[in-house]
């Protein structure tokens, strides 16, 4: 650890803090349905994937900008994300039942892309994609950053919607109890199938910037599970902001293992991280 | 209806089969029919040794693999480091990930809110955990392990016939202990858990101990059979074993044939595996994955108690009726009087005495010290406004809630640390105001269990025992009805029933009359008059003051969580402090 220079400590806080906000982007969907729906949903990282593979496919073979790729993804998934909700209500789905479909969901959405795509990994290659700032000695590489601020932006935004409007303070009201907010006059079932649109449309999001920024594979959707389920029980359950600031926690420990002891221990990080909340703060969920 | 009869002949036709296919690698059939075999009985055993304790006790896991993976790189390491003969490796994997599994029991079972989803999280958490640290530490170091120089014990003929041999006797093992558990009194308490974990302790279940037992189980088989794979694949990486479908497979083959049933999961995985690889690798093996994961999702969706339980149905339905068994009441058991029952000339001692009993919730107190007697074969009548404190003494006396000062003490001994299924088997019952039944035993069962835990009887005496009962509160008929199918007043006698079947010495009943019609209310008061006579202290819990002051010998009132007055009905109704809680302070003086 001796060996460890400030520079690199400061560069690794910096990676860090950045990939924190991608965490958080992808918590803040699945902490939005968990907490204000409940259901858990293990699908929202492989639709997430899904986005970042399309993107990928709609700019390398047809040529279109992510950004228009983007649109059309956010919209459709927007759609799944009713349509998967409609399905839950449909059957009755509990919290544990919604995870095993969600999971073997999930299972799909990675079969589907190994057939088409094969398991070999993936890279956008864009000409913005190794852009960086230097400050002073530290590079802040440029898609990352946006990606950050969208996910701050996105994270206040729908905190302050839920804060703020009658919509958002139905939709807690309906957490807290479905059907006595119902009596009050609350339409329940419209509310929930918008943030279930919503939540996917974030997943979406989210995969626009993985597609930029990361490299993809279809058993990428597992390695989010442990890292986004922490950051979600951090921030707390159904609170967009405490999503974006679990996110940045859980990045920077993380970044900060790789830097001092070694890349593969990384991913012992966040699950030590979720096991320990779930025993010492399980009030926390 | 002799259950072990049964139970043994269920037994030895395992036994039999198992050894009837023991012929099957001496005949000259093709080596590889032996391996897919091998693969059959390596997913039965996977997706039984899970059920018995996410299928029976609800507690879904998704870390089987993690205790597989011990059991594996366990077997690994002692095969090729330390020379161990690779039999004793079998043993030695399953201990090692027993213990894996106990310790994580220990640490999570003790919390309540550690259940459900957060449960599954933390499996799957510890999973990578194990993943992780195999992989970077010396016992794989990331590049896997060669078992291609451990000598096989050629005990079976050729080496596939060694594997499938192996395979083939941890998978009859594990059906045994598996559908021994199921038809054991640990089964009904597992089963209780999975419906209403609080009540099952309240009455009697060891709940933590079953729970520990369970997954030390589970995860001692998943190890075993982690040591006969390692050989078989003969190089092991962290990367196979710790697949994601190797965590998903025996959830998906347990839901789908049925996880609440011992013989679901080996039905499940025996479609599951057929299904899966009679594609060859390729991409067509990636669809195959995704057709079981949709497979997965029809069965949650459309067949919530997977298919087991449907094809049992259709047997009912078809089977010639000397096959199906007989659904018939079991001779009823009367219970013979007990001990302390003839001590009733002893009336008027004290049986239950609690000593200023504090109890705080946040910063609300919600007990401010409460001492109280109770007199043997009396009964007490516990009244007060809502929010008094009457429900949170009923749960401090059976020992839902620690008590944070006082003292309670029960014939002599101190109860006041005590976990509830101890406090339930010394003799404390309670009864539910909203019932809480085990919605998914029959009703016989439900009063069964409470009799076999309660009053500690083997299952057929606690059978006929239940028996018993349900003739006493009129439920006979509804014996093998699910307590869903009742109405309200079947429900509160089905209530009284389970309090009655532990035989305690002191019945806490909590508002029994509630939202019961007047001659509901009289039946039910001549009832409970009726279990004093018999010697049980009655206290109960009314808002009904037409029953408080005809049935009590005494009545306690609580107010803001501490004890007003205590007497017998026309004292304590003219007490001036009780009539201005009740009416105002106009009408107290």
């Amino acid at each position: 650890m001796a060996h460890v220079s400030l520079s690199l400590l400061e560069q690794s806080l910096i990676t860090g803090l950045l990939a924190g906000g991608l965490y958080g982007l992808l918590a803040l969907g699945l902490s939005l349905s968990w907490g204000l729906l409940r259901l858990v949903n293990l699908g929202h990282f492989a639709i997430a994937l899904l986005g970042a593979y399309l993107t990928w496919w709609m700019g390398t073979a047809l040529d279109i900008a992510p950004w228009w790729a983007g649109l059309m993804i956010i919209a459709a998934f927007f759609v799944y994300g009713i349509a998967l909700h409609w399905v839950f209500m449909r059957f009755g789905v509990t919290e544990m039942q919604s995870m095993l479909i969600t999971f073997a969901f999930a299972v799909i959405v990675e079969s589907t892309l190994q057939f088409m795509w094969t398991a070999d990994f993936r890279r956008y290659e864009t000409a913005w994609g190794t852009q960086s700032w230097v400050v002073g000695s530290l590079y802040v590489p440029k898609l990352s950053l946006i990606a950050f601020v969208v996910a701050g932006a996105l994270a206040a935004a729908t905190w302050a919607w839920l804060r703020y409007t009658y919509v958002g303070r139905a939709l807690r009201a309906c957490a807290e109890d479905a059907p006595i907010a119902t009596a009050f006059g609350i339409n329940h079932r419209a509310l929930s199938f918008l943030l279930s649109g919503l939540c996917a449309a974030y997943a979406g999001v989210a995969g626009v910037f993985i597609a930029l920024i990361a490299t993809l594979a279809p058993s990428q959707i597992w390695a989010w599970v442990g890292v986004v389920f922490a950051v979600v029980i951090i921030g707390r359950l159904g609170n967009p902001i405490g999503a974006l600031m679990g996110g940045v926690l859980i990045g920077v420990c993380e970044a900060l293992t790789m830097a001092m002891i070694n890349p593969s221990w990384a991913p012992l990080v966040s699950f030590s991280v979720l096991i320990a909340l779930l025993l010492f703060k399980p009030r926390w969920i | 209806m002799d259950l072990t009869r049964d139970r043994i002949r269920v037994i030895a036709g395992l036994i039999v089969v198992a050894a009837l296919m023991l012929i099957i690698p001496a005949t000259s059939i093709a080596a590889y029919y032996i391996a897919f075999l091998y693969l059959i009985f390596f997913w039965i055993s996977m997706a039984t040794s899970w059920t018995i304790l996410s299928g029976f006790a609800g507690y879904w896991s998704f870390g089987h693999a993690a205790f597989f993976g011990t059991g594996v790189y366990t077997a690994a390491t002692l095969a090729t480091k330390f020379n161990w003969p690779f039999l004793w490796t079998i043993p030695a994997s399953g201990l090692l990930a027993a213990a894996l599994g106990t310790g994580i029991g220990w640490l999570v079972f003790r919390l309540q809110r550690l259940r459900g989803e957060l449960f599954a999280l933390i499996t799957i958490s510890v999973t990578f955990v194990v993943a992780a640290i195999i992989s970077n530490t010396d016992i794989d170091g990331g590049s896997g392990v060669y078992l291609i120089s451990v000598s096989m014990p050629e005990l079976f003929g050729s080496q596939p016939g060694t594997i499938y041999t192996l395979g083939l006797f941890l998978c009859a093992l594990t059906m045994i202990i598996t559908y021994s558990v199921y038809r054991s009194r640990m089964g009904l308490g597992l089963f209780a858990i999975h419906d209403d974990e609080d009540v099952a302790e309240v009455k009697g279940v060891p709940t933590f101990r079953y729970k520990l037992g369970a997954i030390a189980l589970a995860s001692g088989l998943a190890g075993a059979v982690g040591s006969v794979y390692s050989i078989n694949v003969s190089y092991v990486t962290v990367g196979e074993t710790f697949e994601i479908t190797t965590i998903m497979y025996p959830v998906v083959m347990s839901i789908f044939g049925g996880s609440r049933h011992w013989l679901g999961p080996a039905l499940g995985a025996t479609i599951v595996t057929v299904a899966l690889y009679g594609f060859p690798a390729g991409p067509e093996a990636a669809l195959a994955r995704g057709g079981v994961a949709l497979g997965l999702i029809l069965v949650v969706l459309l067949l919530p108690e997977g298919v087991m339980p449907s094809l049992r149905r259709l047997w009912g339905r078809f089977a010639p009726q000397s096959l199906v068994p007989i659904r018939a009441l079991p001779e009823p058991l009367v219970p013979s009087p007990r001990a302390e029952e003839a001590a009733l000339a002893a009336r008027h001692a004290t049986v239950l005495e609690c000593k200023g009993v504090v109890k705080t919730f946040g910063g609300v107190q919600a007990l401010k010290g409460v001492t109280l007697d109770v007199r043997q074969g009396e009964i007490l009548g516990l009244v007060g406004p809502n929010g008094s404190g009457k429900s949170t003494l009923i749960n401090v006396i059976t020992g839902h809630f620690r008590l944070d000062r006082g003292s309670i003490t029960f014939a002599g001994t101190p109860i006041g640390e005590l976990p509830a299924h101890r406090v339930a088997r010394l003799g404390i019952a309670r009864s539910y105001q909203i019932p809480r039944p085990f919605n998914r035993l029959t009703v016989l069962d439900n009063v069964a269990l409470a009799a076999s835990f309660g009053d500690g009887h083997g299952e057929d005496d606690a059978r006929r025992m239940a028996a018993h009962w349900l003739g006493y509160t009129g439920l006979a008929r509804k014996a093998f009805d699910y307590p869903p199918a009742l109405n309200l007043h079947e429900r509160k006698f089905l209530e009284l029933a389970r309090g009655l079947a532990a035989r305690p010495r002191v019945l806490l009943l909590d508002e029994v009359l509630s939202g019961l019609n007047n001659s509901e209310v009289d039946e039910a008061l001549n009832l409970i008059r009726d279990i004093r006579d018999r010697g049980t202290t009655i206290i109960f819990v009314e808002h009904l003051m037409r029953a408080v002051n005809q049935l009590s010998d005494r009545v306690a009132v609580l107010d803001g969580g501490a004890l007003i007055a205590l007497g017998e009905p026309k004292d304590v109704m003219n007490n001036s402090e009780v009539v201005e809680v009740y009416l105002g302070k106009a009408h107290a003086t």
